[in-house]
């Protein structure tokens, strides 16, 4: 299917492998913020994850072991972050800070020997007649495992937060850490816990640059996706849904800038690329107009220590 | 070092380095780099660093070097140029065009500090300039690519709408067109120098339009590595050899050789002969190399590439020669004449025969 010289099938496609790093860490960021922490290190647990992921399948040859490499590496480093912030009450923007620059460093030091190596390919999953219907087919049933296993744990995701017990009580801490420890619930123990998904859910998305999208190990690789992972967060005014919507938005306007220039149009593509940013701008204001008189999008003890006074 | 002490540190050397105290004949020369890149890229920085360590290598413990890794254009350059400056480096090379004006204020603080600014054109009695002739390495892949294309597509990855790029856009077309009047080039900006996630995308983007041959002027391999994937399309390494994707899809490569040049630079400030320059060398002069043509390339093709570089470093033949006309139909060169480098130097338009629009 053509529209105005852009194969919309070819965009569709591309758009979905090129949000899902993205989608990934946006998604773990979110159950961190969710549980009241901001880890602003994203940049460098997803640059460790692709590292990592890279190291581990052409190790091991196996692509999967890869991605769990990865999702392990980067919840290492969330770890450091869980240490400093939780235990020693470290500022937590500071410490984000330095977590990124931390992972982009040891990513280089550990990838050293792995530059011009080649992973094993990933497969695209073989959907059988599925992927033989027009349209459709191309567009949503051609992908590897991980653009589906992305779906899949947006989709956990909204279900643990909004359907479950555990996703209350996380919601609870990083609404009110006071108010949860009172009533029991171990406020440090869930804060680590959602540290780690992120950092896992962070490094899963880095290997999949690494390993898939690009695919080989180059240093400083997530060039800045990290960042636009925090501000889908924001974006999404912490909701799994619109965190999907978010990632597709910014994938989608960076692979149609780059489609539309080689189908042989002259955009502005300085406009392109600023439009998600302005987006988020608008969402933000439109969000503080909207919750004046009502709760904040934003988890209420986003970004507070926890220390617990008795 | 507490606060105070390091306010003094930086003051006394400031001073120092202002008032331009000769260094003792003891005190190694120290030279400095500033990358756009990691040193990691495989390409453009790793490049540089390569003739960083040659400096090293050839002068011992004359020379102090050292480098600041991935600085953005832009007012970062102009701090890490200043830190260079403060710690006494006496040489500094700043290897990205987008550093041009931050080379220019930095050096007029520092007028003692010798400054070498790769790809621009601005000088000073302390900036020397220095390029290479990329685009001579583009017309031997552009026969390479015209010859070899399948489909007659070729795609270009572009940084910057640069006049060093359109230089090589140009070149490449016109030697592409030369051997297969049918071929076509698309055109894809990326808008940095160096974000693998994006090159791969641009690749890809390309392929899915039909090209068959991808040529890049950013500076990863991963456009490399989704030609590799993608299977029948063919790539130049750039920059820098990139000798792992040979021999498919990388089939040639062009390599920026600037370790002589370093070497002579650093060579003359040692021995107090340093003066501001403009050096633009190309495959004569040896700073622009092509790499081996591998065994995808047939025989003949070969044959005809190699002549082409042979023609091109005796200096028998300009890449930009004319009848050439640009874009919108105007005669740019005559029959037989070449563009002076000063022509080249601010080359803002495609050739006649591009379909695509230059960005402003």
């Amino acid at each position: 299917m053509i529209l105005g010289g852009i194969d919309i099938i070819v965009l569709s496609a591309t758009l979905m492998a090129a949000s899902t790093p993205v989608l990934l860490a946006a998604t773990g960021e979110l159950i961190a913020e969710k549980a009241g922490v901001l880890n602003l290190g994203v940049e460098g647990m997803m640059i460790m994850g692709a590292v990592g992921g890279f190291a581990a399948a052409t190790v091991t040859g196996s692509p999967v072991l890869g991605f769990v490499g990865g999702a392990l590496a980067g919840a290492v480093l969330a770890m450091v972050f869980a240490v400093l912030t939780q235990v020693f009450l470290s500022n937590q923007t500071a410490t984000g800070l330095a977590l990124t620059l931390f992972g982009l460093g040891l990513s280089a030091l550990i990838g050293k020997g792995y530059e011009g190596v080649r992973p094993p390919p990933t497969p695209k999953l073989d959907l059988g007649p599925l992927a033989d219907i027009p349209v459709l087919g191309p567009v949503l049933f051609s992908h590897d495992w991980v653009v589906y296993a992305s779906l899949a744990l947006v989709a956990g995701t909204w279900v643990f937060l909004r359907r479950s017990r555990a996703g209350l009580i996380l919601r609870a801490v990083g609404e009110s850490h006071d108010a949860a420890h009172a009533l029991g619930y171990r406020v440090i123990a869930v804060r680590i816990a959602a540290l780690a998904f992120g950092g896992a859910m962070a490094g899963f998305g880095g290997a999949y640059l690494s390993l898939v999208r690009v695919p080989q190990w180059t240093e400083g690789m997530t060039a800045g996706a990290g960042w636009i992972a925090l501000a889908i967060v924001v974006f999404a005014s912490w909701r799994p849904e619109r965190v999907l919507i978010g990632a597709y938005l910014f994938g989608g306007i960076s692979a149609l800038q780059l489609q539309l220039q080689a189908a042989g149009y002259a955009i502005p593509v300085h406009l392109l690329s600023m439009a998600p940013y302005v987006l988020t701008i608008v969402v933000l204001v439109l969000l503080s107009a909207l919750h004046r008189h009502g709760a904040q999008a934003a988890p209420a003890d986003l970004g507070r220590s926890f220390h617990a006074a008795r | 070092m507490n606060r105070r002490s390091f306010l003094t540190t930086t003051a006394a050397t400031a001073v120092v380095a202002a008032a331009g105290l000769p260094a003792r004949a003891a005190d190694p020369l120290k030279v400095g780099f500033i990358y756009v890149g990691p040193v990691g890229d495989m390409g453009w920085s790793y490049q540089h660093d390569q003739g960083r360590q040659a400096i090293d290598k050839e002068y011992g413990d004359k020379v102090v070097t050292s480098f600041i890794e991935s600085v953005p254009e832009g007012p970062d350059a102009e701090r890490a140029l200043t830190q260079l400056a403060l710690e006494g480096n006496t040489l500094i090379f700043a290897t990205s065009f987008g550093y041009m004006d931050a080379v220019m204020n930095v050096a007029a603080k520092f007028p003692n500090v010798k400054f070498e600014h790769a790809t621009g054109y601005k000088r000073a009695d302390n900036v020397s300039t220095y390029d290479a002739r990329f685009y001579e390495g583009r017309a031997i892949q552009g026969t390479i690519a015209g010859r070899m294309t399948k489909t007659n597509k070729i795609g270009y990855i572009g940084s910057f709408p640069i006049p060093e790029v359109v230089q090589g856009i140009n070149a490449a077309y016109i030697h592409a067109k030369k051997v297969n009047p049918d071929v076509e080039m698309k055109v894809v900006w990326a808008y940095t120098w160096f974000d693998p996630a994006k090159e791969a995308d641009a690749a890809a983007a390309l392929i899915a339009e039909g090209c068959d041959f991808v040529l890049q002027h950013t500076d990863s391999t991963a456009p490399q590595a989704k030609a590799q994937e993608a299977g029948n399309v063919y790539t130049f390494g750039q920059a820098s050899d990139m000798p792992a994707f040979a021999p498919k899809p990388r089939v040639s490569s062009t390599i920026d050789h600037w370790d002589p040049y370093y070497i002579a630079r650093v060579g003359a400030m040692l021995d107090g002969t340093w003066a501001s320059q403009a050096t633009w060398g190309g495959i004569g002069t040896g700073m622009v190399g092509i790499g081996e043509i591998t065994s995808e390339v047939p025989e003949e093709v070969k044959a005809e590439a190699l002549a082409l570089k042979d023609k091109i470093a005796s200096g028998e033949y300009h890449p930009f020669t004319g009848p050439l006309n640009k874009q919108d139909g105007s005669v740019w060169l005559a029959e037989g004449a070449t563009p002076e480098d000063g022509d080249l130097a601010g080359m803002a338009f495609y050739v006649e025969g591009i379909t695509a629009e230059l960005p402003k």
